[in-house]
């Protein structure tokens, strides 16, 4: 066994570490504050190969592994979890399963804009089908040669901005999840349009918007896999989701943390850095540990996931352990920065937001606990 | 287009610390990266090459471990890269390094442009470049702050203390990069992937392979000699601040100036 990263995953790690540093930490602050898309951003991230890195060479991605993909996320993360979270649900939520599931033809239409210039979306969650995603309304009716899509998707990532959509929808209620199919929508479809834009509490750059389907006609040919097979291509996308979800929770953990270290070392109460302070240094130690606990916790399931095993529990648990840690993490060193965690000179609060969403988005931390038992009692 | 790019792999020295005792840089534990200048040409070149069309050689003098520096260019966009490397190199002062230099441009045949960075941020030195331009007998314009080529004609800024002069000459030419050149870019994920992999495209040469004597390149081709190095000085601090409104500041400023006679 070797608990060593690849020369590549290194390097992988400086790179984007230092992308991060220079394009992604600066504007962190102002894109949260404003609720700006970092459209300039995620033009540099196709640039260097980031958006849709896992695909392979001939669609134009770098065929990088899933590690590589997991640190990627979380050095961007560790600066601005929105940005972290725009590539997480690129890559993992459109790309993967267009390139699993896909045609050829699907493939070499859509896969290289994916790794270019288009930014992909993913919409499964509906007003009324959230941990319960078998529940869709959203339906597709066969007429002709096209599928016509009528009903609506909420708090989908990436909406406003992205020009391909993976969603799901009824082709057969009577069948239950077994009447789920998957679907590829282009932005500018007839009947496809864009409803509210959410004010969220965190990763507040990212866009996550309504999105409203009336008699939308898509062609047969975006049918993506079978009629039916759509749950599994859901559920297996997410798998990868949550991968991505967890290295982002890791990130936003990590980047709390070493706001944390640096200033309690500088912070002098009682005439001493605070660093000082048992209480300090026990709650860095408990942080550290589980920061670890998780990295290793992320790594493992995208090490799993990259051999093609089944994975469905590992990246729960990564995901959960993460997310939960990430939650755990912020608020602790904002509570090390005292009154100056609290206010937005300081990173912390974002960083607290932002932890947030990593236990609640692509399965809430008890749909996780659901998968994980069901493994375990199978 | 053939460019071919020199680079060199230097001690990070906002990392770097003095041996107060010994006056030398203590070297044990510091990162090791790109020469900052180099980047720079190194980007100009990949610029020309995204816009014309370039093959992009990389070329450094240094011990193995220089391979992973010239990873780093290849992962940037450059074609290949050779590495000169050979216990004969150690100890060449700019001399020798520019003389094995020259003769490894010779080697790789025919060039349009040779770019490299204005100098390096352990030497300091700024003497490679120019003298590697007067071995290979062509013409050479240092510290570029812009470069565009209109056929066989290149057109640079050419950065002074005071301002910059536009100076052009015709190819084959080498020219000196400085920070001001361009924003140099990240590599890219399938960069990494490529060069650091098994396959990375390095060459690796010796003396031998350069068909000079070794003679004429280490630590005995060096007339340079070092004899001692030290940190200088820090500067005092200025005799006092001044205070009170701009217009008092001011006055007491002229005044002050009028006693030494500056003015």
């Amino acid at each position: 066994m070797h608990l060593q990263l690849t020369k590549q995953q290194e390097i992988i790690r400086q790179m984007t570490a230092d992308f991060s540093a220079r394009e992604v930490r600066p504007i962190a602050a102002e894109i949260d504050n404003t609720e700006t898309f970092p459209m300039q951003t995620v033009e540099k991230l196709f640039k260097i190969g980031v958006m849709g890195m896992n695909l392979p060479r001939e669609y134009g991605g770098a065929g990088a592994d899933e590690i590589a993909y997991a640190i990627a996320v979380e050095e961007l993360s560790r600066a601005c979890a929105a940005t972290g979270g725009i590539v997480a649900a690129h890559n993992s939520l459109c790309c993967w399963p267009i390139w699993k599931y896909g045609t050829e033809e699907q493939k070499n239409k859509y896969l290289p804009k994916l790794t270019s210039a288009t930014i992909g979306a993913f919409g499964l969650t509906e007003p009324n089908a959230g941990t319960d995603a078998s529940a869709q309304q959203t339906v597709a009716r066969r007429q002709g040669d096209s599928y016509v899509l009528n009903g609506s998707k909420v708090f989908i990532t990436n909406a406003g901005v992205a020009g391909i959509f993976v969603i799901f929808a009824m082709t057969d209620k009577s069948l239950g999840t077994k009447g789920i199919s998957a679907f590829i929508v282009e932005k500018g479809m007839p009947g496809f349009s864009l409803g509210k834009k959410e004010e969220k509490m965190g990763i507040r750059a990212s866009s996550t918007c309504e999105l409203i389907f009336r008699d939308c006609a898509i062609p047969r040919g975006n049918l993506l896999g079978k009629e039916g097979e759509g749950f599994k291509i859901a559920m297996s996308a997410l798998d990868g989701g949550r991968v991505g979800i967890g290295a982002q929770a890791l990130g936003i953990a990590q980047g709390a943390f070493d706001e944390a270290v640096a200033y309690t070392k500088q912070r002098v109460q009682f005439g001493k850095p605070i660093s000082y302070f048992q209480n300090t240094r026990f709650k860095l130690a408990d942080m550290e540990t589980n920061i670890q606990a998780a990295r290793w916790l992320v790594y493992g399931a995208a090490f799993k996931r990259q051999t093609g095993k089944p994975h469905s529990k590992e990246a729960a648990m990564a995901k959960l352990f993460a997310s939960e840690t990430a939650m755990e993490v912020t608020t602790r060193a904002l509570q090390l920065h005292g009154g100056y965690g609290y206010i937005r000179d300081y990173p912390m609060e974002r960083m607290m937001r932002d932890a947030k969403i990593t236990e609640i988005y692509e399965g809430t931390s008890e749909v996780q606990r659901m998968v994980i038992s069901a493994d375990i009692l199978k | 287009m053939r460019i071919i790019v020199c680079v060199k792999q230097v001690p990070d020295t906002n990392e770097v610390k003095i041996d107060p005792e010994t006056g030398t840089m203590i070297r044990a534990g510091v990162p090791s990266i790109l020469n900052p200048d180099d980047k720079n040409a190194l980007e100009q070149a990949l610029l020309l090459k995204d816009e014309a069309g370039a093959h992009v050689t990389v070329l450094t003098m240094g011990p193995p471990q220089a391979a992973e520096t010239l990873k780093e260019c290849l992962a940037m966009g450059a074609d290949d890269a050779v590495l000169l490397s050979d216990r004969a190199f150690a100890g060449s002062d700019t001399w020798a390094t520019s003389n094995a230099l020259a003769a490894a441009v010779r080697k790789l045949g025919g060039f349009d442009l040779i770019l490299t960075g204005r100098q390096a941020i352990d030497g300091d030195t700024a003497q490679v470049g120019p003298q590697l331009a007067e071995r290979l007998d062509i013409a050479q314009i240092t510290y570029a702050q812009s470069l565009e080529i209109d056929a066989d004609t290149v057109r640079c800024q050419r950065l002074l203390e005071d301002g910059y002069e536009i100076v052009e000459t015709k190819t084959p030419a080498l020219i000196t990069a400085i920070k001001e050149l361009n924003r140099p870019r990240y590599m890219s994920i399938r960069g990494i992937y490529d060069a650091f992999g098994e396959n990375a495209n390095i060459k690796v040469w010796g003396v031998a392979d350069l068909g000079i004597d070794a003679s004429q390149v280490g630590l005995k081709a060096s007339p340079t000699s070092v004899n001692r190095s030290f940190s200088p000085p820090p500067k005092p601090k200025g005799k006092k601040m001044l205070d009170g409104t701009v217009d008092e500041m001011a006055g007491a400023l002229a005044a002050e100036l009028k006693r030494l006679h500056v003015i």
